[in-house]
Order: structure tokens, then sequence, then C-alpha cells
């Protein structure tokens, strides 16, 4: 009953192209990304800000490139790690030879460079697909963590490997305290996520959904594979590279190469999994999902007051984890985000039954 | 229809009930009492290494307690949190404790170098000291430019230098090891990368030839490069592993037929956990100690009587003599002794990160204190200053005979004419890198 559209009359095109056609989903994400720019920033802790918001924030860009890439192109990619290692490492280096770039450029170059060796590794996907391309960009993540650890030029010939950022500073503002950074992080998200809804609802976007869902149909029609393909790993892996750098910039402060490897890899993907494939908002859901529940678990004994020794807790949030993820692909395998769609549904009728 | 309705919004205000009651079921800390956060790794590939060390430390905070009734009055509170060596969860239990009781935490001890250089980052603005006892950065010995970060009793460039120092008093002297060939089995990390630039710099100096084996996090995937050492056939074998990846280079190299005797680990790899499974083949091999060797000593008549008699210890009795254990013990110990000359200064009350860190940078165990103490022969005396954050650069070698750690060589000092150097070098540049000014801190 709330929900209707009832009464919401279009009267031009662009009216009706809107992203969120209902003005109650346009007020709903208006007061939302308001909220989160003006009110989080009265009562979030310092713990909040670097433990829940800009992680969640920062992994939620790389899953929106990943679900670009396996969401809505259908080519599976576990070479998220390395790309976000190539960002990260890009961004250092141009930070680090010239120190004056504005930092927004240093971001952008650390995208774009992510984007190139993205397309590199994505020209196998021009010949195989699922399972076969998996193991190829498998195989892209391990020579891009093996690429960092060896070559030295790109750490700077530190001895340890490990390397270290400065402070940041846009347009003379540091942003070094943790409000400062959330800021500048949900800026970057909010930007990204709306440049690829759009993406993903206008032509590019239904040239890669047509080669996820029937390639060969695809080409029978008219759409280059190797133009969709290999866009689809480009922009991908510009998000990624953008996700990279700023996790290294603003969340590890200091890293190794161990910081983006195979897990971190697994991780990206099971976001997307876990929020929905071939949806935006499933990314920031996933990404909630899979930063938080262990947190969350890991705490809930000493919350409830139950004494357990800590490895107890960590095996146990080990299980409950997995157990969960499990729960939650069978109740809905299309991931959080079509609870979300489905509980808008019901809301459409609700308080009434019928 | 009604009745049904009722219940649920019973229902619903009990679950609102209960849950606003256990979001506030926080427990409440009393005001004298001193927070110490323990990040510690009790699970994950690293865990047989992690266990022994967290239980000493938690054994000697539950000594000074029962004991002493806390220092100087003031009792220790410590809360465990499972890293599982990894250093993004290292950061997270470090935000989740580092704010808990009266002044925060006094200080942080990671036990893991990703960890060190990641907390590194953050320690500065949160005002909490890093006692990075044995590991860490080798650069951070200079409280100039790592004002809060405390790599007591060694850091690793120590541990390469007093190895080859021990390597060269075998061979005859440091001239007569021109023209051999030294490995280093390394992990694959921070930790592991940090003695190459002292070997390098050694075999420069002196004209051996460093081989550098990595081997990739956990470290059970070592067959290829023990049959690499079996080609190269080096002279000796330095070992610089966690976790299973000890334990697992000695396997393999029982397997490839290297001698065991011509293998030296870091005092890292040098622990009961790492040579017992290799059962009898690990007889011989060596390693490097934290100054303290294996075995109960006085300290432990304190132990058995305030803590294990009363059923509070946190390991097995049979375990407390572990070179693990140990060290756990005495790196709290030098925490406690820490807070305690903090006391001296600021007043016998829960000190602040800040002035604990003044503690550190100014303690000062001489022979006495530490006989005092109750860990006498195991600790050499220990001096930290602002240009100096090591305090003592020292250590022996151990070997394994089968059934126990035997010391097999005299104290060695690291050569500071070849180590000050490289650290004033690494030092400046970490400053450039991060635009800091060093200077010593002062703290009023």
């Amino acid at each position: 009953m709330l929900y209707r559209e009832v009464g919401q009359f279009k009267t031009s095109y662009t009216a009706d192209q809107a992203i969120f056609p209902i003005a109650q989903d346009r007020w709903f994400v208006v007061v939302l990304v308001a909220f989160a720019f003006l009110a989080v920033p009265l009562f979030a802790s310092q713990y909040f800000y670097t433990e829940v918001l800009i992680p969640v924030l920062i992994l939620s860009i790389a899953a929106i490139g990943l679900n670009i890439l396996t969401g809505y192109c259908g080519q599976l990619s576990l070479g998220s790690g390395g790309f976000m290692a190539v960002g990260a490492y890009a961004a250092y280096n141009l930070a680090l030879r010239l120190p004056q770039t504005n930092i927004i450029l240093v971001f952008l170059f650390a995208g774009v460079m992510a984007m190139l060796v993205g397309v590199l590794f994505g020209l196998p996907s021009l010949r195989i697909k699922g399972f076969y391309l998996a193991v190829a960009t498998l195989a892209s993540q391990f020579f891009l963590e093996w690429a960092f650890a060896r070559v030295k030029w790109f750490t700077n010939y530190a001895p340890s490997g490990s390397v270290a950022v400065g402070r940041v500073e846009l347009f003379g503002i540091p942003i070094d305290t943790p409000g400062r950074i959330y800021i500048f992080v949900l800026a970057v998200a909010v930007v990204l996520a709306l440049a690829a809804k759009n993406l993903v609802r206008g032509r590019l976007g239904r040239m890669w959904m047509a080669i996820r869902d029937m390639d060969i149909a695809a080409e029978i029609i008219g759409i280059r594979p190797l133009h969709a393909k290999l866009s689809a790993f480009a922009i991908s892996s510009f998000y990624i590279g953008v996700a990279g750098a700023l996790w290294a910039f603003f969340r590890l402060g200091s890293w190794e190469p161990l910081a983006f490897d195979v897990n971190r890899s697994f991780q990206v993907l099971f976001m997307i999994i876990i929020g929905g494939l071939g949806t935006i908002l499933g990314s920031f859901l996933g990404a909630a999902f899979i930063v938080l529940v262990p947190i969350f678990l890991n705490q809930l004994p000493s919350w409830l007051g139950i004494g357990m020794s800590t490895d107890t807790i960590s095996h146990i949030e080990f299980m409950l984890f997995g157990a969960i993820i499990v729960f939650f692909l069978i109740v809905e395998p299309h991931g959080l985000a079509r609870l979300w769609a489905i509980a808008k549904e019901k809301l459409r009728l609700w308080p009434f039954p019928y | 229809m009604t009745g049904k309705t009722m219940s649920r919004k019973h229902a619903g205000i009990a679950l609102a009930a209960l849950l606003g009651a256990l979001a506030t079921a926080a427990p409440a800390l009393a005001q004298n009492e001193q927070f110490v956060p323990n990040l510690v790794y009790r699970t994950g590939a690293y865990a047989p290494n992690g266990v022994p060390f967290a239980n000493g430390i938690a054994d000697y905070y539950k000594l000074i307690n029962e004991r002493d009734g806390g220092i100087n009055g003031v009792k220790i509170v410590f809360e465990e949190c499972d890293t599982g060596y990894a250093t993004d969860r290292g950061v997270e239990c470090y935000e989740r404790l580092k704010g808990k009781g009266p002044t925060g935490a006094a200080y942080v001890i990671p036990l893991s170098t990703g960890i060190t250089f990641a907390l590194t980052e953050k320690a500065p603005a949160d005002k909490i000291p890093i006692i990075s006892m044995g590991y860490g950065r080798s650069e951070s010995r200079d409280g100039s430019v790592f004002q809060w970060n405390f790599p007591l009793l060694g850091t690793y460039w120590t541990a390469a230098d007093i190895l080859l120092q021990h390597i060269a008093k075998k061979e005859g002297g440091f001239d007569r090891l021109k023209g051999k060939k030294i490995a280093l089995v390394y992990h694959d990390s921070p930790y592991g990368k940090e003695p190459i630039a002292l070997l390098q710099k050694r075999a420069q100096m002196h004209g051996f030839e460093p081989l550098l084996f990595p081997v990739t996090h956990p470290g059970v995937e070592q067959k290829a490069t023990w049959l690499q050492i079996r080609q190269n056939r080096p002279d000796y074998v330095l070992l610089w592993g966690w976790g299973v990846m000890n334990s697992t280079a000695i396997k393999e190299a029982v397997a490839v037929g290297y001698p065991r005797d011509k293998m030296y680990g870091v005092w890292w790899s040098g622990a009961e956990q790492d040579v017992r499974p290799a059962e009898g083949g690990a007889t011989g091999y060596n390693s490097a100690t934290l100054q303290h060797t294996s075995g109960r000593f006085k300290l432990h008549e304190d132990l058995k009587k305030y803590v294990y008699d009363k059923g509070q210890g946190t390991a097995r009795w049979e375990d407390t003599g572990e070179i693990l254990y140990v060290r756990g013990l005495i790196n709290a110990m030098l925490g406690v002794e820490a807070i305690r000359t903090a006391q001296e200064k600021f007043g016998k009350k829960p000190m602040t990160g800040e002035q604990v860190r003044w503690g550190l940078e100014n303690l000062n165990l001489t022979a006495d204190r530490l006989k005092q103490l109750g860990f006498e022969g195991e600790v050499k005396p220990v001096k930290v200053s602002c240009e100096d954050h090591e305090g003592a650069r020292t250590g022996r070698i151990q070997t394994w005979d089968g059934k126990d750690w035997k010391i097999s060589s005299d104290w060695y000092t690291s050569d500071d004419s070849v180590i000050a150097p490289m650290v004033k070098e690494a030092a400046a540049r970490y400053a450039s890198e991060k635009k800091l000014t060093p200077g010593c801190l002062v703290t009023n």
C-alpha cells in the first residue's frame, strides 16, 4: 500500500528513464545518501569509521567492479586481488615519484593502470569460458602477487618489501582523520556507483548482459564479443584498481603483497555472490555482510557475557560464518539484493494480505 | 485473531528489551586498573608457536596480580583477541581494544612483523607504544624516527649478525668465509626479508655468496626449495621461518639429506614445536637465542605457588619451561617493568600509553633488578634510550640434542660498526618517505 506508484505520472521521457522511477525509491535513496554524509559523522565512533564504514565502502567499490565483470558480463574472474594490488602499487609509485600530483589524479591513474593490466589478462576470455577462465584469472592473481614481491622497482627497493604512504591531501586539506577519510571514500563510492548503474542500464550494460546470457546468440545479432568482453574487463578492472588504491592508502597505510593475496580475490567474489550477481545494490549488501558478520560473531560472546577462550571464539566464528553463508544461499540463491527486491514487492501490498 | 497479534506484539517487546539489555551489558571496569590488550593467535597456521607465547604473557600478568596485587596496587586487566597472524584482523583487534580501560591500552604486543608494520602507522596517532621484542622493523631501533616502536632485546639485523659471527668463528674468522655459500630460507613476508640487507652487506664485506630462497606463506610447500638447496650445496643454511614453516623445513632437510648441524635458525625458528615434529631428525639443529634459554628458572617457583597451584595457569605445568613460553614471560615482564618505571615518574595510578612510552624509553633493568624479579641467567641487563630502542644486542647459539635445547656458544654481541650506519640510513629513508621530522619525544 505504501509502495504503490499510484498518482505518479511521468510527463517526459527523461522522467520515465530515471534510475528510480518510483518516487518512494528516489526519496529513500536521497535520504540515505544525505544521512550517510551528514548524520553519520555526528555519532560515529572511530572504531565504527575504521572497522565498519571505510572497509565496507572500499570493498563495495571492488565488488561493483567484479559484479560488472562476473554478474553483468558473465566472465568469472578470480583475479580481483591482483588488480587491487596493481591499483595500490600504481598509486604508491605515482605518489612517490611525483609527490605534487593531486590525489584524485593518483587514484584515477591507479584505475587506468589496473584497466590496462585487466584488459591484458582479459584477452583469454575471448577463447575460454566459465571455469577455465576462472583458472586463467587465478593465474593472473598469482602472477601479479609474484611480480610485486619480486620486481623491486615497484616497492622502491625497500629491503622488507613493505611500502608505506605518507599523508594524503586534497586541495590542501589533509585527509588524515577517520571522519575525513570516510567522507572522501563515501563520495568516491557514490560517484562510482552512480556511474556503474548508468553504465549497466545503457547500451554497454545490455551488451554485457547479452554476452552473459547467450554469447553465441549475442554474436549472431551483431554484438562484438571482443568489444563487449574487453570493455567489461577494462571497466571492472578500473573499479577494482581504484578500490585497491583506496584500500592501500586509507585502510592499510603500510602493506606488503600478501595484503592482496588470493584470499582477497575470494572475498570479493563471495561478496558479489552473497550480495547478488548482476546488481549494484548487491555489491554494497554483500560487502557489508562479508566484512561485518565475522566481526559481529567475534564480539557476540563477550556481548552475551559468555566467557570463551579466544581460539574457541575464532573457531566458532569460522564455522558460524560458513553456516550462515550456506543458509543464505539456500534460502535465496540470487543473493541479498533479491531479498531486498522481494521485500519491496511485499511492501506494495502491506499491510493488506491480498 | 486478536490473541495472535497481541502475543506477537508482546514477543516483539520482549525481544527488544532483551537486545537492549544485551547492548548495555558491557562489563564495567574499576578505575584503578591498567588495561593491556593481548593480540594473540591461537588459531591458524602459526598457532603452534603463538599459543605458548600467549600463555606465557597471560601467566605473568596473573602472577603479578596474585603475588604483588598488581603494579604498585594497580591491577592488570588483559583481554586477548585472536588475530590468526593476519594483518587486517590484527588491526581490527587493535582498534577494538585500544580504548578500553580507564586510561586506554598501555602498550600492544603484536607478535607479527606484518601487524607491527601496519600498527606503526597507527600507533603514533593513537599514542600507544608497540613492543616488538625480537621482531619488527630493524630500523625501528632508532627512537628519534620510530618514537613509538620498541624492538627490545634484538632486531633481525642483530640476529643475522650473531649467526654470522658464530659461523665465522666456527670457520676460523670472517676472512675464512670467502667463497663460501650461505643460504637463507625465509618466509616470504617482511619478517623473512628483514635479514637480507645485513646478509648482503656482510657478503660484500667478506666475500661469501648469499643464496636466497623465499618460501610462500604458510610454508608447507618447501620441496622445490630444498631440492634447489641439495643442488646448490650451500655451506650453511639460515632458517627464517615461523609456524609450520619451521618444522616443514627441518623435515625437508632430513628428506634431502642436508646436515642439520649446518642449519641455523633465527630465534623465532628455534622452539620445541619446530623440532619435535621431525623426531630424531632434528638433532644437531642450531638456532640463535633471544638471550634466554629453555627450562624453568627462579620465577617458576612463584609461578607454581601463586598461579599453577591455584589452578589458574593458562598452559600445562609441563610446558612452562618451553622456549616460547619463557619468551612470553620475558615480554610481559618488560612491559610490566615499563609501566612500573612510568609510575615512578607519573604516580602510582593507571598509566596512559604516552606515559608507558616514556617508561619504555627510560627502561633500565640492572642485573640486581633482574635477579630480584627472578630472571637471573635468562636476560642480561637492558638499558633503553631514545637513540637505542633495542636496549640490548646480545645472544647465544643453542643446539637441539634430541630432547632439549643446550647452549652451544658464548655470548655474541652484534657489530654496531656494521649495523648502526644501516639503521641510520633506513630510518632516514622512512622519515623522508613519511615526511616526519626526527626527534626524541618529551613526555611530561
